[in-house]
């Protein structure tokens, strides 16, 4: 491997990884079938009742 | 207690019978096999610094075995799986206060060494030289002081977010003074020469090796914790605090490889050189900033701001393209701190277009921190705490949109090895990660000593301006002093010969370090008022001159 | 509610946990592994060859001692730089540096090519007390130096620990390395031998005037002294093809 095809590789093949993860992660956060467990857990830090843990009964 | 006290810690499906307390057993092993070692290693070693070490070990090693009995033969190792596990958070509480203001008040005696040579430094021994001295600043406040946060603060929202106590039974303390004996015992060794004589990366290979050990033990607790959690979602402030203990495990692995001399010497050889070391260093180096300075404190803001200002966080949609965005762009990021240099150059551009990309990402979480606000704004007035959250986030703001422009390579050329850079870290460091530990400590203390509110909201309002103002100084004179160096090195004279010598350059920085030491001395004075405030507070106390108020009677 | 999947390992924080791992390490395996292709990263070059065992005690002292935390040791390809300090570094000068000590800040000036630009009787002087040769300096004095003597005792596994990390010494240099740290800072003795396997250029003599006895001093001169000597750039050629950036 050249010295210039690794360059080309490594900048080219870094920019569309970095947009293919990009284009997912938009995909995942903004699709809406998400949104409701996304407004459900940005509540966590407020829940009130949180002094103790959440013991379940078997 | 509920019957949850009988419950094992350690054990999850299949691991160990019940009532096996294999937490137990694994920490007094690591202890019973670190005391021999640290005992051979005392009477074996080659160099003082090793012999130090060693029995720095060797002492905590054996008082972490008495503990342990101690604690037994009372019952005190005992778990109930009915309260969250706070003792560790409030020992980290304690420890980050105290390790911010031995490593701000280091930093003062650096910068004052470089305003006044003549009065800080003695001829006949070296261990107070800016050299020894200038790794126990950066190890101090970035893995001391900003390292007890984040295992404090880690564990309070872990715990929180999953509603569920913390995993691991004994492994929460051994993590907190396992790292805590890391940065005595590196601490010790950079005042005796030992180091590494990588930045940021300085404490020697044992030190390494038990920093290995501790911090898996960190990844076990957080991630164990998160197995044990009652809620179907992880929050996303818990993202970012996995995502820095992952990365940092990563980077220090790497970076840290070595060859010892010989077992009983604290001298390694690092396993890069030149051209390649320069790489993993940077590599390391700038996620050193990325991970620990800025994902694991964007934990701190993502819990602590919205649970502060009492609504949910602007967009947790945004929080997820936050997250995934900067931690990849960070790790490309490093090169930019070698351009010019013999470093490949095809590198260092994808390190300055990785590094400017980087800028939305950052500023992508400042707007989701500071929104959280809306229709909030009036808080700021009434809470200083609040504020204090606040302004961190707008100094975030402002040393990510510095840093992606002096990454630049014509910037670059002027502002790297000048006090630029300096003034830069600082507005990060003193801005960001600095304010916002405080918020999180002024929020911690009462909640955690469950108090009805911090003792003197006036003494916050001081820290807050002090602080303030002392980053100003600070950073603006660095501006200036950084600035003025590359320009001055630069400069051509009329016949086309540089113009000024190197020490012209050294002479013109005196009254800005004077500023800058001045700065820092009031930063370092702030954090004086925290500590006192939090002292009071937890000792019960309320200032007399604010008694508490109907809402926070409720 | 609770979750179905209480294996050993949930799943949800795991999939976050190698997806995290996935995304950070890309980035880094990108940039570092071609770096290991030494031939395309370090140009070839003549005359770097490993520090003889009494510059890497003085190696050893400049780093124990911090002075990368004020020095850079990198000269960067920008005029005003290479009329300053000299020639612009080239990645093979620092190829036997373990660690590496290019430095981030210049509060003193660069030193790649310090070496031969001072006396030693200079550089004596100034590291015990810098202000007594520069006023304006704001440097640490290293007086201490001068008393503190080099002991040859585990020289030799010094050698050793370099080459385990790739610097060519040679069998005949580590069984002689104790011989070699004496005999290069003592200006009576033969010093053929350590000629012989660091070459005709190699700097013998009592660094620090006082030849009764090896110190930190002569150490650390003899260092300070060969850096960026090592190559004859009035034979280097920049222009080939490998070492075109």
């Amino acid at each position: 491997m050249t010295y210039e095809s690794l360059a080309t590789f490594a900048q080219q093949g870094g920019s569309a990884y970095f947009a293919l993860m990009f284009a997912i992660v938009c995909i995942y956060a903004l699709w809406p079938k998400n949104k409701k467990k996304f407004d459900d857990a940005a509540l966590m830090p407020l829940v009130t009742d949180n002094d103790a843990p959440l013991i379940v009964e078997k | 207690m509920s019957d949850a006290t009988l419950a094992v810690p350690l054990r999850l499906n299949g691991l160990g019978k019940p009532g096996q307390r294999i937490d137990v057993l694994i920490v007094s092993v690591i202890c019973v096999l670190g005391l021999l070692w640290g005992i051979s290693a005392t009477a074996l070693a080659h160099d003082l610094g090793m012999r130090v070490i060693a029995a720095i070990f060797t002492i905590a090693f054996a008082g972490g075995l008495f503990a342990i009995s101690f604690a037994g033969s009372k019952g005190n190792l005992a778990i109930d799986e009915a309260v969250y596990l706070d003792g560790v958070i409030k020992a980290g509480v304690i420890a980050a206060s105290f390790w911010g203001i031995v490593g701000m008040l280091v930093g003062v005696i650096i910068a004052s060494q470089l305003a006044f040579p003549d009065f800080l430094y003695f001829k006949e021994f070296g261990f107070l030289n800016f050299g020894r001295l200038r790794p126990i600043h950066t190890s101090g406040v970035i893995f001391a002081f900003g390292g007890n946060v984040l295992i404090a603060t880690s564990f309070y929202v872990v715990q929180r977010t999953s509603r569920a106590r913390l995993f691991g039974g004994l492994l929460g303390s051994f993590v907190f003074w396992g790292y805590n004996l890391v940065i005595v015992t590196a601490a010790t060794g950079y005042i005796l020469g030992v180091t590494s004589g990588q930045e940021y990366a300085e404490p020697n290979w044992v030190v390494d090796i038990w920093l290995t050990i501790v911090w898996v033990a960190y990844l076990v607790v957080f991630l164990g914790t998160l197995w044990k959690r009652k809620e179907p979602h992880i929050y996303v402030a818990n993202w970012f605090y996995l995502a820095f203990i992952v990365t940092i495990a990563i980077l220090h692995l790497v970076n840290n490889l070595a060859v010892p001399t010989s077992p009983w010497s604290s001298k390694a050889y690092s396993l890069f050189s030149g051209v390649q070391n320069a790489m993993t260093q940077w590599w390391y180096g700038h996620n050193a900033v990325g991970f620990f300075l800025t994902a694991g404190f964007l934990g701190i803001m993502y819990y602590f701001v919205p649970k502060r200002a009492e609504r949910p966080v602007y967009s947790y949609q945004l929080s997820i393209i936050h997250f995934w965005a900067l931690i990849f762009t960070y790790m490309w990021a490093g090169p930019h701190h070698l351009h010019y240099t013999a470093l490949p150059q095809w590198v260092q551009t994808l390190g300055m277009t990785f590094s400017i990309i980087l800028w939305m990402p950052s500023w992508g979480g400042m707007i989701n921190g500071l929104m959280t606000l809306s229709g909030a704004w009036d808080k700021l007035r009434t809470d200083p705490v609040l504020r204090m959250l606040v302004a961190s986030i707008a100094f975030y703001g402002m040393s990510t949109f510095e840093g992606p422009a002096m990454s630049i390579r014509a910037v670059n050329s002027l502002s790297h090895y000048t006090d630029w850079t300096i003034g830069h870290v600082h507005s990060g460091a003193l801005g960001w990660v600095g304010m916002v530990s405080f918020g999180a400590l002024y929020c911690l203390t009462p909640w955690l000593w469950k108090r009805k509110r911090l003792y003197s909201e006036k003494l916050v309002e001081a820290h807050f301006w002090l602080s303030t103002i002392g980053i100003l100084f600070y950073i603006t004179s660095m501006w200036v002093s950084g600035i003025m160096q590359g320009l001055m090195w630069r400069a051509y004279n009329e016949f086309g010969f540089l113009q000024y010598s190197f020490v012209e350059s050294v002479k013109a920085m005196k009254p800005y370090y004077i500023i800058r030491a001045t700065g820092g001395l009031m930063f370092m004075a702030g954090a004086c008022v925290m500590a006192y405030n939090l002292w009071r507070t937890a000792k019960g106390d309320v200032a007399a001159s604010e008694p508490i108020t109907e809402a926070q009677e409720a | 509610m609770l979750l179905k999947n209480h294996g050993i390992f949930e799943r949800h924080s795991l999939i976050l946990t190698l997806g995290i791992v996935l995304v950070v390490s890309i980035g880094g395996l990108i940039e570092i592994a071609p770096m290991f292709k030494i031939e395309s990263t370090i140009e070839e070059v003549d005359g770097v060859r490993p520090y003889t065992p009494l510059e890497l005690v003085g190696r050893n002292v400049y780093v124990r001692e911090g002075c990368y935390t004020c020095h850079s040791q990198m000269i960067r390809s920008l005029r005003d730089e290479v009329e300053r300090y000299g020639h612009y570094s080239l990645a093979a000068e620092s190829m036997y540096d373990h660690p590496f000590q290019w430095g981030s800040k210049r509060t003193g000036p660069d030193l790649a090519r310090v070496g031969g630009k001072y006396s030693d009787a200079w550089q004596v002087d100034h590291l015990a007390d810098p202000r007594s040769v520069v006023p304006e300096s704001v440097m640490p004095p290293y007086e201490f130096l001068k008393h503190k003597v080099v002991s040859a005792d585990h020289i030799g596994d010094h050698l050793m620990a370099n080459v385990r990390v790739g610097v060519p010494y040679t069998q005949g240099a580590i069984d002689s390395a104790a011989a070699d740290l004496m005999a290069q800072a003592d200006p009576m003795a033969d010093s053929s031998g350590l000629q012989s396997r660091y070459g005709g250029k190699v700097n013998a003599r009592d660094f620090d005037g006082d030849a009764a006895k090896v110190t930190e001093m002569d150490a650390l001169v003899a260092y300070l002294q060969v850096l960026g000597t090592m190559v004859d750039f009035t034979t280097y050629k920049p222009e080939t093809a490998d070492n075109l950036r």
